[in-house]
């Protein structure tokens, strides 16, 4: 869950959602989402800095909002490089709660 | 206990719709994130790693059992169906959402609680010695003194705004069961030698990066002085606190940069001025606090019940042998109710378990709970002839663990799990501790032992204490875990000492179990953990934590 091998590296664009405070990400369709597979993964240095100023705007939705790196795994998906964004991905690892318990949705 | 005035209940409820109206405002957008948050935080509310987190103050620990009820109705209703209690006696709810949070706030106000001052820089909520009113050795009940520091620093204006928050603690015996050494502000109850009350003052200890223990500022500080003399303390410390670095800006580096004396001459000079302004009404809302503090009348009950349990049953007799303390009267008892059932999360209780917990203590402990530092719950006030229905009630809720002070009741911080300041995690440290040691059945064998792990610097899991403490932090994007021996929460107040390199997740557990069969071959009969460390030193347990070469962590 920590360091995996890199295919790619790039950005994931991730906040706390104002309302339920749940972890989000800035998706491939360009909307806010809960899950982390569904997260655009942004390759542009630069396009990374002009998505995070744009939901640095969006404090009507989201709280907090940066940027993670993240690296592709070895099934091909792209994965948070570091173990804290490891656990905002999945939930707490005491407890069947958060994310982990949802991925039904 | 202390029942709300008018005031009390219009201020709450002022404050929560305020709140209200602040979270209104924020959704609807009036209010950015940056302007929120200091009003969010000054009202218990956090944002964590996966969700909001609502620290709600448990005043010097003492709930009944209606208030310990609505704790669990708000768990199902608003949360996961559980509560943390935290090394501050309050309790944590990890998952409210933002618009539910003003009818949380609303439910806790009519059972007179509330979440206010529990995060900020300000007084937070003061803690007191779990056994406070029931210890046999106690000299005086800290609990009425800590309500009067509620009373006063609650929207203290002059103490709004501090350098940094600011913690007190409060005990009335000469043990310390609330580590009074290791708070901003430590007060003992003490008794002068022509009898008259007052207190021992001590200021500047705290944990964090910066471990200090506390220094005497007031040997003996007349019992009617308190407040002018705090109000001076806080005068001098809002004053010299280091605003420019929020790493130094604790007390702590205040008293150890300017100093104990010159510290001591601006705080007497202070004094002289604050106590002029003071007219003694102080001192007669404490005499009212007082009488709301009074010991319960006494039952009087046959103890065939209690001699017989304890004849007939080992589990009941291990129970009262582990997790009994004495109470000022001889035929009533101190339950310490375990959190740490071996695997469980130290700390947490399920909304059944609080439920349960309030029910034994209406029917059995005069409507009393409290909880410790130590993440426990506790009824104060047991009659022995109770013990074996406590015992079989504690046991149906799965709460009659027989630990408590043993190497599974271990202070774990929530750590990475939940915690957005957190390098490493805790919670599962301390499992994988618990659930070893009951496997291997040692418990018992070795005896009194404080395990005590934070997920970060700053300690929450009060490691720097710990006979044992494990710090986690992170060193080349994995979890570390530091070691610490020695340390002491007690009286007898000790910063441990950090063994050496750290060891990664997988090897802590490993590097445990070497200290303690370290121990266990070079104790003398009958020595605790601690008085082997200080007989012997560091040497023999760092030998057997790096010299095997075994599970080393190349960090």
């Amino acid at each position: 869950m920590s360091r995996q091998p890199t295919g790619f590296t790039g950005k994931i664009l991730t906040a706390n959602h104002l309302l339920s405070g749940e972890v989000i990400y800035f998706g491939k369709d360009h909307t806010w989402v809960n899950r982390f597979e569904l997260a655009k993964v942004i390759t542009d240095p630069l396009a990374a800095i002009d998505l995070l100023a744009e939901a640095e705007g969006q404090t009507n939705t989201v709280v907090g909002p940066y940027l993670i790196e993240a690296a592709q795994s070895i099934d091909g998906c792209p994965t948070p490089t570091h173990f804290r964004e490891g656990f905002r991905m999945r939930g707490p690892s005491n407890m069947f709660h958060g994310k982990q318990a949802e991925q039904t949705l | 206990m202390y029942s709300y005035s008018q005031f009390d209940r219009a201020f709450v409820a002022s404050r929560n719709q305020q709140f209200r109206a602040q979270v209104a405002r924020r959704i609807d957008g009036s209010l950015t994130e940056d302007e929120f948050k200091p009003l969010r935080l000054m009202n218990g509310l956090y944002l964590q790693l996966h969700a909001y987190m609502l620290r709600v103050a448990v005043p010097y620990g003492t709930l009944n059992s209606q208030q310990m009820h609505r704790l669990a109705d708000i768990a199902d209703r608003f949360d996961k169906g559980y509560g943390h209690f935290t090394t501050r006696q309050n309790i944590q709810f990890n998952w409210p959402k933002l618009n539910d949070v003003p009818d949380i706030l609303d439910s806790l106000a009519e059972v007179e609680m509330h979440a206010i001052q529990t995060s900020g820089n300000c007084i937070r909520n003061v803690t007191a010695d779990h056994f406070a009113g029931a210890a046999a050795d106690e000299i005086s009940d800290p609990r009425p003194t800590a309500e009067l520091i509620r009373q006063w620093s609650t929207d203290h204006p002059e103490f709004a705004f501090l350098p940094r928050k600011f913690k007190l603690a409060v005990i009335g015996a000469e043990q310390d069961r609330a580590v009074i050494r290791a708070h901003d502000i430590g007060l003992r109850l003490v008794k002068s030698g022509s009898g008259a009350s007052g207190y021992q003052v001590i200021v500047g200890g705290g944990l964090g990066r910066t471990p200090m223990i506390g220094k005497v500022l007031r040997d003996f500080l007349p019992k009617a002085d308190l407040l002018p003399y705090l109000e001076a303390i806080l005068q001098v410390y809002n004053l010299l606190g280091r605003r420019d670095n929020k790493y130094k800006a604790r007390i702590k580096i205040t008293v150890h940069e300017t100093g104990i004396e010159a510290i001591r001459a601006m705080v007497e000079d202070r004094f002289r001025i604050q106590k002029a302004g003071f007219d003694g009404s102080d001192q007669v809302l404490l005499a009212e606090i007082e009488r709301a503090f009074a010991l319960p009348a006494s039952l009087n009950l046959p103890l065939v019940e209690f001699e017989t349990g304890n004849r007939q049953n080992p589990a009941f007799r291990s129970f009262v042998d582990t997790n009994i303390a004495a109470h000022k009267r001889p035929e009533y008892a101190i339950v310490t109710i375990s959190l740490k059932k071996p695997g469980q999360t130290p700390g947490d209780a399920t909304s059944a378990q609080m439920r349960a917990l309030a029910d034994i203590a209406r029917q059995y402990g005069h409507d009393e709970l409290r909880v410790s530092h130590e993440q426990n719950i506790i009824l104060p006030h047991i009659h022995r002839a109770f013990l074996p229905r406590v015992y079989q009630a504690l046991k149906a809720a799965d709460l009659a663990s027989a630990n408590i002070g043993l190497i599974s009741d271990i202070i774990a911080c929530p750590g990475m799990d939940y915690c957005a300041l957190a390098t490493a995690r805790s919670i599962p440290i301390a499992q994988q501790i618990a659930v070893r040691f009951q496997d291997l059945k040692l418990e018992q064998d070795i005896g009194p032992l404080k395990v005590k792990i934070s997920g970060c610097i700053n300690a929450c899991g009060h490691h720097h204490l710990g006979h044992i403490g494990i710090l986690g932090l992170e060193k080349s994007g994995v979890e570390s875990y530091q070691i610490t021996l020695g340390g002491d929460a007690t009286q007898s107040a000790t910063i441990g000492t950090r063994t050496g390199p750290g060891f990664s997740a997988d090897e802590i557990l490993p590097a445990v179990e070497r200290l303690i069969t370290t121990y266990l071959a070079l104790r003398h009969t009958a020595e605790p953990f601690l008085e082997t460390y200080r007989r012997l030193g560091m040497a023999p347990f760092k030998t057997a934590l790096y010299d095997g070469g075994v599970g080393r962590h190349a960090a």
